[in-house]
């Protein structure tokens, strides 16, 4: 087991090299910052000067080992527009993201899987296609489009919610209710899926057969295995925590990652995009070791594979 | 004959696919006697699991089942979900054909037999283990007490019917139903599990309806063989008056197709022609266009079950020719 988890730490680790490196090469051969920071019609030397002081005069691979090297150390660079560190300009922008992010993400759990379940327990009642048409509706809606219907409801219209920014209390409430109606569209539907999937195999039939009430059979039986799929989907949306608001937060003009990104990319401030970067990799990665660990919990069948593999 | 222990009478079963009803059971008259052991026989598709998943009110919401199924004086057809819990698995249990998937794949055996001990005998902590673990020691299962906190997934198809059948006795049932028991086993395993339901069945006195397609096993293991063709029973009769003097062409048929031990080799005998679809029956005998012995009447409606002795009926117009 612990053999398993080294190796899936050091690919791991892999992974986010290989998102770092494609993410400089790609940057680096898309745009000139110095254009960008100091606009197109700055005077020859100020460019010059500018390259020279954050090193873009020197052979793309040097800049290359450079940052890898500070990298290692812990240092990410520092951005080109305030000269701070940009681990730090990132890193303080992590509780607004979150504080949007996990009540959406507390939504999308708490509405999708009771809803997939109530939906598969009743299939082809009127419940379950009223469920599935929202749900359909709510995931292909895409989300600036639901953001914008929400504020022009609530923002324009009724006046009950300030239609962005983040000085009033209230703020939080559209954001989150964006991002967690596709969420929950999604895992409803995955989850209904799982449902039915495990209440047509025989032992659910077994389980009816041996004499337990139908609620025993649900909770007893098929909720652990329709548990298994699911947890997929919700490892992708713990996933998703840092970087899956980049729109919505735009949208809302939300102080967090999202916005961060977009106006960092758009200026070429590659320290801070990079380091972003790595945080989503940083994220995703851990997810995925978190489902594998939780799937080996609830599937034996998964933990005597992990097991062989490990040996 | 005394008060039977189980009484099918007229039991119907129609599928609702939403697009039309299809009849899959055409009203089943059946007995089971208490201790005795009774072979149901047929194709597949012919009726025989639906009869006893339908008895049981397993089949779920698009089958709508018409008829009586009687137990000590209980009518479980359309009898509250109450009454059908504590017939199942306490008065009437089942054991299916795919041992390895009728298990609870994420669940230890212990707990899965546990679960049944608790339910129908009140076990529970360590009197539930100890009598679990007596179980999986009756049915033939090896270092029971290790094989308790194993996982479905760990035992082979074999071991997992012994296990279905620990389970199916924790609620010491007075009928067992063994759906196709051993067809997704091999040969030595499937001699293996109907020897053990022959031998429980001694010891407790549990009625047996054993399922198969195949005559042979039936023959075998029970008393009485009811043979059933698209969703009606067509002859029922001891063991012996099958095969010294069936009465059915279908039952003849299958008789015919069965291989000889002793004996010159002989070619074996196909009944010709297909089942037909359960929508698309003809009007008289089912059996009819398939028949040798066909005549005009065959065709005009469905046969009577007759007696042709107190313990032999037939489902066949011509079945005294």
């Amino acid at each position: 087991m612990l053999r398993y988890l080294a190796a899936r730490l050091l690919r791991a680790l892999l992974t986010i090299f290989l998102v770092v490196t494609f993410a400089f090469f790609v940057l680096h051969l898309s745009g000139d910052p110095a254009m960008m920071i100091l606009s197109a019609d700055a005077p020859p030397e100020s460019i010059a000067a500018f390259r020279a002081a954050w090193g873009l005069d020197r052979p793309l691979w040097v800049q290359y080992l450079n940052y890898i090297a500070h990298a290692l150390t812990g240092d990410l660079g520092n951005s080109m527009r305030d000269g701070r560190p940009a681990l730090d300009l990132v890193l303080e922008r992590v509780p607004a993201t979150l504080s949007i992010t996990l009540p959406a993400f507390a939504l999308k759990l708490g509405i999708g899987i009771p809803a997939g379940i109530y939906a598969a327990l009743h299939r082809n009642s009127t419940a379950d296609r009223l469920t599935m048409l929202l749900s359909v509706a709510g995931f292909t809606v895409p989300s600036f489009v639901l953001a914008l219907v929400l504020v022009l409801v609530f923002s324009v219209q009724l006046g009950w919610l300030p239609s962005a920014g983040s000085d009033q209390a209230t703020s939080v409430i559209l954001p989150i209710v964006t991002l967690g109606v596709a969420g929950a569209a999604i895992l409803a539907r995955f989850t209904r899926s799982a449902m039915l999937e495990v209440l047509g195999q025989p032992y659910i039939r077994a389980a009816s057969a041996k004499g337990l009430s139908w609620r025993r059979v649900v909770v007893e039986h098929a909720l652990p295995n329709a548990a298994i799929p699911t947890t997929t989907i919700v490892g992708f949306m713990v996933g998703t925590l840092i970087a899956g608001a980049v729109v919505v937060e735009s949208v809302f003009a939300w102080p967090g990652i999202g916005r961060l990104l977009v106006s960092a990319v758009s200026n070429r401030d590659l320290a801070v995009v990079q380091a972003i970067l790595m945080l989503v990799a940083a994220t995703m990665v851990t997810s995925n070791i978190l489902v594998d660990v939780i799937y080996g919990w609830i599937d034996p069948r998964l933990r005597s594979k992990g097991v062989v593999d490990a040996s | 004959m005394a008060e039977p222990l189980v009484a099918l009478r007229g039991l119907t079963v129609d599928f609702d696919t939403g697009k039309r009803v299809i009849r899959a059971l055409h009203g089943i008259d059946l007995d089971v006697a208490k201790g005795e052991a009774v072979g149901l026989v047929g194709e597949s598709g012919c009726g025989k699991s639906v009869t006893w998943l339908a008895a049981l009110g397993l089949l779920g919401k698009q089958a709508h089942v018409g008829g009586e199924v009687r137990i000590e004086g209980d009518n479980l057809v359309g009898a509250p979900v109450a009454t059908l819990e504590r017939v199942r698995g306490r008065r009437i249990a089942m054991i299916f054909q795919d041992p390895s998937s009728s298990l609870n794949p994420v669940h230890r055996i212990g707990r899965q037999l546990g679960e049944a001990l608790t339910l129908h005998r009140g076990l529970t902590g360590a009197s539930a283990a100890a009598e679990a673990q007596r179980l999986l020691d009756r049915v033939g299962i090896a270092d029971a007490a290790r094989r308790l906190g194993d996982y479905p997934h760990e035992l082979s198809g074999g071991m997992n019917q012994r296990v279905m059948i620990a389970i199916a006795l924790s609620g010491q049932p007075d009928l067992l139903v063994a759906d196709e028991p051993t067809t997704a086993l091999d040969a030595t395993i499937q001699a293996q599990i109907l020897e053990l339901l022959g031998e429980i069945r001694r010891e407790t006195g549990m009625a047996l309806v054993l399922i198969s397609h195949d005559l042979g096993v039936v023959a075998e293991n029970t008393d009485r063989v009811c043979v059933m063709y698209a969703g009606r029973i067509v002859e029922d009769a001891p063991i012996a008056t099958i095969f010294g003097g069936a009465s059915h062409p279908y039952t003849r048929g299958l008789l015919a197709a069965l291989p000889e031990l002793e004996g010159p080799r002989r070619r074996l005998v196909p009944i010709a022609g297909v089942v037909p679809e359960p929508w698309n029956l003809p009007s008289g005998c089912s059996f009819a266009p398939r028949c040798e012995r066909v005549i005009a009447d065959c065709e005009r409606a469905p046969p009577a079950s007759e007696f042709l002795t107190p313990d032999h009926r037939v489902a066949c117009i011509r079945a005294g020719a």
